[in-house]
């Protein structure tokens, strides 16, 4: 850059040629500006809108600057605000999510882990095929599984329970995390597994001492992908679950869809910030090893 | 093969029980997900398609009425719009996501300032969940208090903008908000596959004189044009699943208009009480899935084998 600026009081051409970096550079910036507005401007929005007052809303438009800062929308919002005629606000729901997406993360995570280093480092006869078989469902349309879920569950006296959906996600995220953790096995040498068992160590010691110390950037990958994708999970809250027993995700669109009042744009604001929180900050700091493990692996 | 079966039990002695039991545990620890994921993917595969042979109302009964649904399915007229709208949506949702997330990837390849930055901020909504995402644009194309009123607001008083008011242009919304959520995902992707080029070849191609656009039209584009294809395929996915995004942002609505396949069959099944009709439109929805995916996963198949014979 200096170099150039230098040369460009000298040489007419290198001038030239300074003025194009410039513009083409200045090009760049700004549509990335313009995109990153384009991103941001939703978000933002939201944000404002739930520090502002209902009424300086309902005058205004939803797109304006906060003339005002008041944490009471999301006051509101978790704890008291009606929807269909509990006033409970939105905290039942984000707990219901929570104990939902948590254990049904760590299971399927533990699970993955284990399949993918048997199905990487202890082969047997048929064992890819097995692999083949799991990994078919990471493709299936969820509407396929309702009605065989809606029965089991019923059976197991699991319908309208947290564990009920736990069920399920475990069941289907199995295959993804399966696959990940396969996946990112395959690429450690078989030697350092054999010299562990000329050694002695047996399936768990080499498990413990070997795998899940080399595994942190996997695990990331798949807790990220398991919590993010269970806790923004609709079609089986909404199907399997009611009322009190809902998601939040669930509860956010019986929440908005509610034309009863006015519509409180204040509170939804602030309810759909609740809702969106969790799988947000999991992304901002597990999101530079998921971006990269996930690419990684479309690549391949 | 018998005589050495026959062996066994007599030389069982000598190895003891831990050691036999130690070659169990690999299958021993495969065993619950693999029965889990086989009942998942056969056994409710079969019982959703015998549903949809069956006479199933309001619950589950299993009469056989062979192709009867589906018959029905597809001469219901709502089942055209949500076949349609599918068609309509993955058409321009899985090329303008494509356009603009690799726009921002070569962008940002071209070795800007605070790459992480923008990174973060053009794939955060990958991270938002589609009922968030519905709800907030479905307050955005409001036409009272969204943007349409803002523009409005600024002086321009005779802008319009109310896509999801109207029924011809309302699947435009949810390609719009489609794009919105997934082509930094598109980005994501590319971005990982531009890095992933040769970077003799792009030198090679610079000292033969090549511009930067005929270098990536010519040399970079073509070494990833994999990249492409997977990343259809993936949107694709999304696509054919879509639910959340259009239960959030216009319910399927203004009427039917914005009906996709997947709203049908929880419709048809929860909604109606046509379990049997809900259950074909599901097996629609895998019949698609397959139709992308099976020729998908023989090609990679046919690739990587291809790759192992050459290197």
């Amino acid at each position: 850059m200096a170099e150039i600026a230098l040369n460009a009081q000298h040489d007419p051409e290198a001038a030239a040629a300074a003025r194009r970096y410039f513009w083409r550079r200045f090009l760049i910036y700004a549509v990335l500006a313009l995109f990153a507005v384009i991103y941001l401007a939703p978000l933002l929005v939201v944000v404002f809108n739930s520090l502002r007052e209902q009424s300086d809303i309902a005058r205004n438009g939803l797109i304006s600057l906060p003339r005002s800062f008041r944490l009471d929308a999301w006051a509101q919002a978790w704890g008291t605000y009606c929807v269909s005629g509990t006033c409970e606000g939105m905290k039942r729901n984000f707990f219901n999510s929570l104990w939902m997406t948590i254990p049904a993360t760590v299971i399927s995570t533990l699970l993955g882990a284990m399949n993918g280093y048997v199905l990487s480092k202890w082969r047997f006869k048929g064992s890819e095929i097995l692999f083949n078989l799991m990994l078919l469902g990471v493709f299936m349309p969820g509407q396929i599984s309702l009605m065989p879920w809606a029965f089991l569950l019923g059976k197991f006296g699991l319908t309208n329970s947290t564990y009920g959906l736990v069920l399920i996600h475990v069941v289907q995220g199995i295959s993804f995390t399966t696959l990940f953790c396969r996946n990112f096995y395959v690429s450690i040498p078989d030697d350092l597994i054999k010299a562990a068992r000329i050694d002695g160590a047996g399936f768990w010691r080499i498990f413990r001492k070997i795998i899940l110390p080399l595994s942190p950037p996997i695990l990331i990958v798949t807790v990220v992908w398991q919590f993010t994708g269970i806790w923004n999970e609709y079609l089986f809250g909404v199907v399997f679950t009611s009322g009190q027993q809902q998601p939040i995700t669930a509860a956010l669109v019986a929440l908005t869809a509610g034309g009863t009042t006015a519509r409180a744009y204040d509170v939804m604001s602030a309810a759909v910030l609740i809702g969106a929180l969790p799988p947000l900050l999991i992304y901002l700091f597990g999101g530079k090893y998921f971006v990269r493990g996930l690419t990684q692996g479309a690549i391949k | 093969m018998s005589t050495r079966d026959l062996t066994v039990p007599v030389a069982a002695p000598a190895t003891p029980w831990r050691e036999r039991l130690g070659t169990m545990v690999p299958i021993l620890v495969l065993a619950p997900s693999l029965a889990a994921s086989f009942i998942y993917v056969f056994v409710f595969t079969l019982w959703t398609l015998y549903l949809s042979l069956s006479n199933s109302s309001l619950m589950p009964t299993y009469g056989f009425v062979g192709l009867d649904n589906y018959a029905s399915l597809w001469a219901n007229r709502r089942w055209n719009i949500a076949y349609t709208n599918l068609f309509l949506f993955s058409g321009f949702y899985i090329v303008g996501s494509m356009a603009i997330g690799l726009l921002l990837a070569i962008l940002i390849d071209q070795r800007v300032r605070g790459e992480a930055v923008w990174r973060t901020i053009f794939l955060y909504p990958l991270a938002v969940s589609f009922v968030v995402t519905g709800t907030v644009w479905s307050w955005l194309y409001n036409p009272v208090d969204g943007i349409q009123a803002f523009v409005r607001g600024l002086g321009w008083t005779d802008f319009s903008f109310a896509l999801t008011a109207n029924r011809n242009t309302a699947i435009y919304a949810v390609i719009i908000t489609g794009i919105w959520q997934s082509s930094g995902f598109a980005m994501a992707l590319f971005l990982a596959g531009l890095r992933s080029v040769d970077p003799d070849l792009v030198k090679a191609a610079q000292i033969d004189g090549a511009s930067v656009s005929r270098t990536y039209r010519k040399v970079i584009l073509p070494t990833i044009a994999p990249i492409f294809l997977a990343v259809a395929v993936i949107q694709i996915q999304f696509a054919i699943k879509t639910f959340d995004l259009v239960a959030a942002l216009t319910r399927g609505g203004p009427g039917v208009s914005t009906t996709f396949p997947a709203i049908y069959v929880y419709d048809l099944m929860f909604q109606r009480g046509q379990i049997g009709e809900g259950a074909a439109a599901a097996m629609m929805m895998l019949a698609a899935l397959a139709v992308v995916l099976v020729p998908y996963s023989l090609w990679i198949a046919w690739r990587r084998r291809g790759e192992g014979r050459n290197g």
